[in-house]
């Protein structure tokens, strides 16, 4: 990873100019959002990623199109178990996946979107490609830095403006200049010593100053000691969040533990303003579950219900409406089933949208199963659904009318066209 | 421990770290010989696993229970990171670790579809220790520096391998891509060498590749084994937009299903030869062995990929060319590589002390620190280099060298005692037995600052102890023992 100094004079930029801006100008849309957003000083961002491919027909499922049964024999939910959520614009019938009762309850009181088909022209089959190309926002793999790193990158410096429930750090949050933290567990986040008392605390002095040392001239040195030093910069704050338990009791999977711990970084005010939180074994090849039950019934009790207990921890602590929850997957996975029982690597994928700000309701449209060639809605002969919005647009929404950042800036290019007016 | 730089780094990227034990083994060699007995690793005794038990080595920990690192993958790990820290041959455990990290299977996968008893057998079994074919790690063990072409066969036959990418419910009837795209994406070409279509009919190739039970699986000599089964394959003709045989045909022929696992030998020789998985391999040796700091360099990969071709896929020629090479030698390249966490972890050990330490205390701070054995996150393997050193693996980090530190007090307060006549001979001391990259001044100021911290140096018996352990923790914990 290339080091770089900290680009001071942009974000002071970004952060004192906009509001002089807009008082010169007649301001575009997305600028009197910003203004909007950097109202909101306490706004969050909280990323979900379905670790795998998620198979977005199983988790919105279009149960009046006759190809979906016949296309997946024995993986097709009935019609008579899905929970319904209505029509979209072009007039197909929807419903979600029998386990997701949480979020249709959240569907119900306007605070669920669903973003129908995402993704981007030729997409990769590939889960690590796909993976980077969604969290770089750049589809010519060329970018190496993610799209909320370089957002972050525009915000007050910060050991902790980013915390990443994971032991490795997402592509999405990788930046060249601020270090985000990843911290799966709160609980063990102490600095541990051979001796005690002020002995320990001598050592932990010398062991911040050594890591305070960053040669230029010995990059990787230098970014191993910025990693020691976010950690030792950032360790009392979260001793703090780990004494959180959660105003409603979570599911005991690592999902729902990773979101309470988001839950207790935002009620305590440790200042974090993009959480990353993730689940996987999406990547369902074979036994994915006859009718609705089985393994990805399972990966969607999972999802919903840690979803539904992390909405009501919020709603209690009057948190919800500085919160948005974007979930996504690397893709979607193939129409037909295959012979294992699962489905292998698609195309077009689908994302969702929780908060109190959210704009509830089913944004695009589903496509027509129908492998006739002639059918617009698919792509790979047939055997994949075809995107209709373009990821970035998704992405350029939460940032120009959520997070109050220049999405162009942010994404390097203007892909607000078409973004679903999820907030 | 004043030792040879160059031997003392070699050992680190071509083993586990300098210890006692290989720098004796090392000493007085030539650069030459030092190579030589790394890379021949069958001159070296290979009896590191009769040493599990013994007083004077780590020690494994087996609660209520015998030791069964044949059948219990806690006890498996154990015994991998014992042979890691003991064995005389550390480059046969490099090349392992290597290629699970290139083959990355994950036994939580592979023990949800067979149990944890077959799981880890498919994982770990030591041939000849239970019925049934060796586990994949023995695999790598055995023919990790062998010919790539023979490897990616036995992978294909490989249990757990066929669990993992659903390989066994691949037919003809209902072909499944999953093994068919990840060879050639990750196996061997990488992306942009080949097509969606590429990774269809390469799905068709291997159909019948599967697996029988034999026995009972609740039973520990119970096992699954490699069967092809015809009525599971496709026959007909698989079409790829590179060529398959030297005649430039890029057609796998129709064949007659009772001879169609030649499809897949056919396309596996392909694959092997190919001058893209030759690059790839090399590319992936040189962030192995010689720098993440830097690119490959332009020569490195003509050259390595020639050795490559030109020796029939075999490894230890290109392994051997990397060693020797210039680049490999060059002391710019020193300490240019982030050190994945079972390597600090096992280095730490070896170069701190192990006597009265278990390696059972490596596993819980390496899960921490984003590395379990049998258990990458996916099938690309870990996320390297940088990748390692998010903000909770580093903390992970620092406080492992607390716990080896704390652990081996008495050791290494008796260890130093010779150097206590001043806080710079004792900081000298430690500095010299543990391989870090060099202090700059700031910060070996401040370890020196460190010990005179709270009381001026007497060098008492107490003041060792607490001291020795402190600085230990401090030099392990720093970012330069974390680049090897």
């Amino acid at each position: 990873m290339a080091t770089s100094t900290r680009s001071v004079s942009r974000r002071t930029f970004i952060r004192g100019g906009v509001s002089a801006f807009t008082l010169t100008f007649a301001a575009p849309a997305f600028l009197s959002d910003i203004a909007r957003a950097q109202g909101a000083q306490a706004r969050n961002l909280v990323v979900v990623y379905l670790s795998g491919g998620n198979d977005a027909l199983s988790t919105v499922v279009p149960y009046q199109d006759p190809f979906y049964f016949s296309r997946r024999p024995t993986l097709a939910i009935p019609a008579g178990q899905v929970l319904q959520i209505g029509t979209d614009s072009s007039g197909r019938t929807l419903g979600l996946h029998p386990r997701l009762t949480g979020l249709r309850e959240i569907f119900n009181s306007g605070r669920l979107a669903v973003v129908q088909r995402t993704g981007y022209t030729n997409s990769s089959r590939s889960h690590f490609q796909g993976y980077d190309i969604w969290g770089t926002s750049d589809p010519t793999l060329k970018a190496t830095d993610g799209w909320l790193g370089r957002y972050l990158e525009r915000l007050p410096e910060d050991p902790l403006i980013g915390w990443s429930a994971t032991r490795e750090l997402p592509r999405a949050l990788v930046s060249r200049e601020v270090n985000v933290a990843a911290i799966p567990d709160a609980g063990t986040y102490a600095f541990l010593s051979p001796n005690a008392g002020a002995e320990a605390a001598r050592e932990r002095v010398a062991a911040t100053a050594i890591a305070s040392h960053l040669p230029g001239e010995r990059p990787q040195l230098a970014f191993v000691n910025r990693s020691a030093q976010a950690a030792f910069a950032t360790l009392n704050r979260v001793a703090t969040v780990a004494t959180y338990t959660g105003s409603v009791a979570y599911p005991n999977n690592g999902f729902a533990l990773a979101l309470r711990t988001v839950a207790g970084a935002m009620v305590r005010g440790v200042g974090t303003r993009v959480f990353w939180v993730q689940t996987g074994g999406y990547d369902t090849h074979a036994g994915q579950g006859a009718a609705g039950g089985g393994a990805y019934a399972n990966l969607m009790g999972t999802f919903g219900d840690g979803l539904l207990a992390f909405y009501n921890d919020l709603r209690n602590q009057g948190l919800l409406n500085d919160t948005l929850v974007l979930q996504f997957s690397e893709f979607g996975r193939r129409i037909s089933e295959n012979g294992s029982g699962g489905t292998d690597h698609g195309a077009a994928a689908v994302m969702m949208a929780i908060g109190g700000a959210v704009r509830g309701g089913i944004y695009g449209t589903a496509a027509s199963l129908d492998p006739a060639p002639s059918n617009p809605t698919l792509e790979n002969n047939g055997g994949d659904v075809r995107f209709e919005t373009d990821f970035r647009s998704v992405y350029a929404k939460v940032l120009d009318g959520w997070l109050g950042a220049d999405s162009a800036a942010v994404l390097g290019g203007d892909f607000r066209a078409g973004g679903p007016p999820i907030v | 421990m004043a030792g040879n730089q160059a031997h003392e780094h070699l050992l680190r990227r071509a083993g586990f770290g300098a210890g006692a034990a290989e720098l004796a083994a090392l000493e007085g060699k030539s650069a030459f010989a030092a190579l030589a007995y790394v890379l021949d690793v069958e001159d070296q005794p290979d009896d590191v696993d009769s040493k599990i038990g013994q007083s004077d080595y780590i020690s494994v920990t087996a609660v209520g229970r015998p030791f069964s690192p044949n059948t219990s993958i806690e006890d498996a790990r154990q015994r991998w990171l014992f042979r890691m820290v003991h064995s005389q041959r550390p480059l046969q455990e490099k090349m392992a670790l290597f290629w699970h990290n290139h083959f990355a299977t994950a036994y939580s996968k592979v023990a949800g579809a067979v149990g944890g008893l077959q799981g880890t057998k498919m994982m770990a079994l030591k041939g000849g220790e239970l019925p049934g074919p060796p586990g994949q790690i023995e695999l790598f063990r055995e023919q990790g520096l062998g010919s790539f072409r023979d490897l990616l066969v036995a992978v294909a036959r490989d249990p757990a391998m066929l669990v993992w990418l659903d390989g066994r419910t691949n037919t003809r009837q209902r072909p499944q891509e999953n093994f068919g795209r990840e060879i050639l994406e990750l196996f061997t070409l990488g992306v942009g060498h080949y097509t969606e279509q590429d990774v269809y009919a390469a799905a068709r190739v291997f159909t019948g590749w599967n697996l029988r039970l034999v026995g009972n699986a609740a039973d520990p000599a119970g096992y699954y084994e490699f069967v092809y089964i015809p009525n599971n394959h496709d026959p007909t003709a698989k079409a790829f937009t590179f060529p398959i045989y030297g005649d430039g045909s890029a057609t796998i022929p129709a064949r007659a299903a009772g001879a169609g696992m030649q499809d897949g030998i056919d396309f596996i020789n392909a694959l092997a030869t190919h001058p893209a998985t030759a690059e790839r391999l090399a590319r992936k040796l040189w962030n192995y062995f010689v720098s993440e700091a830097i690119p490959p360099d332009p020569e490195f990969v003509r050259g390595a990929t020639g050795v490559y071709l030109t020796n029939g896929t075999r490894i230890r020629p290109l392994v051997q060319y990397v060693l020797q090479s210039r680049w490999f030698q060059n002391p710019g390249n020193w300490h240019g590589r982030y050190a994945w966490p079972v390597e600090f972890a096992v280095r730490a050990v070896k170069e701190v002390g192990f006597v009265g330490f278990s390696v059972d205390g490596m596993r819980a701070p390496l899960v921490a620190m984003g590395q379990t054995l049998f258990e990458p996150p996916d099938v690309n393997g870990w996320e390297l280099g940088p990748g390692w050193f998010s903000t909770g693996a580093m903390l992970a980090r620092i406080n492992f060298a607390s716990t080896i530190a704390a652990n081996q007090r008495f050791n290494l307060a008796i260890a130093a005692a010779g150097a206590k006549e001043s806080p710079d001979a004792f900081v000298e001391f430690f500095l010299d037995r543990l391989s870090t990259a060099p202090f700059d001044q700031a910060p070996l100021d401040t370890l020196r600052a460190y010990l005179v911290d709270g009381a001026a140096w007497t060098g008492s018996t107490a003041q060792l102890q607490s001291k020795a352990a402190g600085l230990t923790r401090l030099i392990v914990g720093s970012a330069e023992f974390q680049l090897i």
